[in-house]
């Protein structure tokens, strides 16, 4: 036993010194709530290296901060010309995509972290998303998450921000990540990761949780709670408001 | 003003909205036509999720809807007789169209017809609509005397007749019947209040004059589309509150408006002007059929259609 766990005490004693930096980080806010102004919100993410022997010259400190949104499956669809007109021929289903995907890196993505590293900590974006079975009518299913890619970079939900984590003096660290307004709720990870030389030598993770709030709350669980009394208040108002509208010209008509 | 919605999860300018169901308001009032197949489209195009914006639509339409018969009902244009046997059909027909619908569905490929059965209902409709009401206008600008409108058909010959005072008809119900349970069903089939079906086909298959029409046709829109509300607020949750009140408000103030302009128009311009409308529709959707389109790949729902 003694012998066992002096064994364990060697093996973490030798682990231990490699983690000669360690990263220490904060966030702006930890929560963000959707309210019915909601116009997205930016989150300030700063931190510092804690070393306690000088920093290696050989090789250049790198920082990576990771945002991801929740999870959820997807369709994507293919067009294609069949009989001289446009339609979905192909379709593949996702069996997870994140909602939202920003990375930030203190130099290019390649430059600061190995792509060895990138895919054993799941850094790019392409990792995230999880194909489920392999579908065996699609010929090519890089080409759809691929799309899947393009068209969420195009309204702002996947973001790759390169050279955006500002260091100083090798120790402080600070970015900015832009939370658009077409969030969805749920918890979103952030991950803070920093790397010699593109090998990652610490990581630091946090969640921010994004959370409709108020009126939105409200109607958002009164939908999902009660969907009868939600459908039929609905209608309610649909119909105070036609018969408000109509008495209301009435009496302008009148005058 | 940015606002967020809460079940769209998406965040949308209030003003934006206001102006598009103001916009389709105008001319629900002044066509009798829900405005269901404008308006879709338009709330895909600003990003609101299309489940949610059929869904959404459908609650929108019933306040302009009842707005405008409100109006109708005060100059009393409409034909609450014919619209129960109308609604009789037509509750039969969204019935039998949701089975159908939910048949395809399970065959694949059920946007496609959707997308096809509009480019050949509004085409048709359209087309068979402008010519009819330029000939219309062409023979009041002769001055031709008064149009011999009552011709009598193989529709006067049907059992079961019945009267209808304010259309001024004398006839069976059997044609009111099919004519309801034919809308109920591409109703259903096409996410739509078919108002652009009802009309046309009250005018040239029953016979109604159009000033009795419009107020008809929105009579019967209100019951279909709160029915068509309540199934997807309780099935699919995809009303959003927060969008319907913003597009009803612009829609009742707008189908009022419309209702005015209405007055005013010679029935044979109104016609020309909708037959104008769902020609132009339909030529975008058909276009949107015929042109590569710039992304060849789009995101859906998983399990969606």
């Amino acid at each position: 036993m003694l012998r066992f766990l002096s064994i364990i005490a060697l093996f973490l004693l030798s682990a231990l010194p490699t983690r000669a930096e360690e990263i220490v980080a904060g966030l702006s806010q930890n929560r963000v709530s959707i309210t019915a102004t909601f116009v997205g919100s930016e989150i300030l993410i700063f931190g510092a290296v804690k070393r306690e022997s000088p920093p290696p010259k050989d090789s250049p400190l790198g920082v990576v901060v990771v945002v991801e949104g929740p999870s959820a499956p997807i369709t994507v669809r293919k067009k294609d010309k069949r009989f001289g007109i446009w339609v979905n021929t192909d379709a593949m289903e996702l069996a997870a995509a994140p909602s939202f995907y920003a990375i930030a890196t203190s130099n290019t993505l390649d430059n600061t972290i190995s792509k060895l590293d990138d895919f054993q900590h799941l850094i790019s974006v392409e990792r995230s998303i999880q194909i489920s079975d392999n579908p065996f009518n699609i010929d090519d299913p890089r080409e759809f998450t691929d799309a899947l890619i393009r068209i969420r970079e195009k309204s702002g939900l996947y973001k790759r921000l390169e050279n955006s984590v500002k260091l100083a003096q090798d120790t402080l660290f600070e970015t900015r990540i832009a939370l658009p307004a077409n969030l969805t709720e749920g918890d979103y990870r952030t991950r803070i990761l920093l790397t010699r030389g593109g090998q990652v030598t610490s990581e630091y993770e946090t969640i921010i949780n994004v959370q409709k709030v108020g009126l939105e709350r409200w109607i958002f669980n009164l939908a999902h709670e009660q969907p009868l009394i939600y459908g039929l208040l609905s209608l309610v108002i649909a119909i105070a408001a036609g018969w408000g509208a109509s008495a209301a010209f009435r009496m302008i008509l009148r005058n | 003003m940015q606002i967020y919605l809460p079940i769209a999860e998406v965040s949308v300018n209030a003003f934006l909205l206001l102006g598009l169901g103001g916009i389709v308001g105008i001319l629900s009032g002044m066509f009798g036509v829900g405005g269901g197949f404008l308006m879709t489209p338009l709330l895909f195009f600003i990003g609101i999720p299309p489940a949610v914006a059929v869904a959404t639509e459908a609650n929108q339409i019933v306040a302009s809807s009842f707005s405008g018969v409100l109006a109708h009902l005060k100059r009393k244009t409409v034909d609450l007789r014919m619209g129960c046997v109308l609604l009789v059909g037509g509750l039969i027909g969204a019935a039998l169209g949701v089975q159908l619908f939910n048949a395809l569905k399970a065959i694949g490929q059920v946007d496609l017809l959707v997308k096809l059965s509009y480019v050949v209902f509004l085409g048709i409709i359209g087309s068979l609509m402008f010519v009819e009401s330029l000939r219309a206008i062409m023979k009041s600008r002769k001055g031709g005397g008064v149009p011999k409108r009552r011709k009598h058909t193989w529709v006067h010959n049907l059992p079961f007749k019945m009267k209808f005072r304010t259309s001024g008809l004398y006839i069976s119900v059997i044609p009111p019947i099919l004519v309801g349970v034919l809308v109920g069903i591409l109703a259903a089939i096409m996410g739509v209040g078919g108002g652009f079906i009802m009309v046309p086909a009250m005018i040239y298959l029953l016979g109604m004059p159009t000033k009795v029409v419009v107020g008809t046709s929105l009579f019967q829109i209100i019951f279909v589309t709160a029915f068509t509300t309540l199934l997807h607020a309780t099935t699919n949750f995809t009303v959003d509150m927060g969008l319907a009140v913003l597009l009803l408000i612009g829609g009742v103030i707008g189908a009022q408006i419309g209702a005015q302009i209405g007055v005013r128009l010679k029935a044979e311009q109104l016609r020309v002007l909708l037959a104008i409308m769902v020609l132009a529709v339909c030529g975008k959707l058909g276009l949107d059929l015929l042109i590569q389109p710039a992304e060849l790949f789009e995101l859906g729902a998983a399990g969606g259609h």
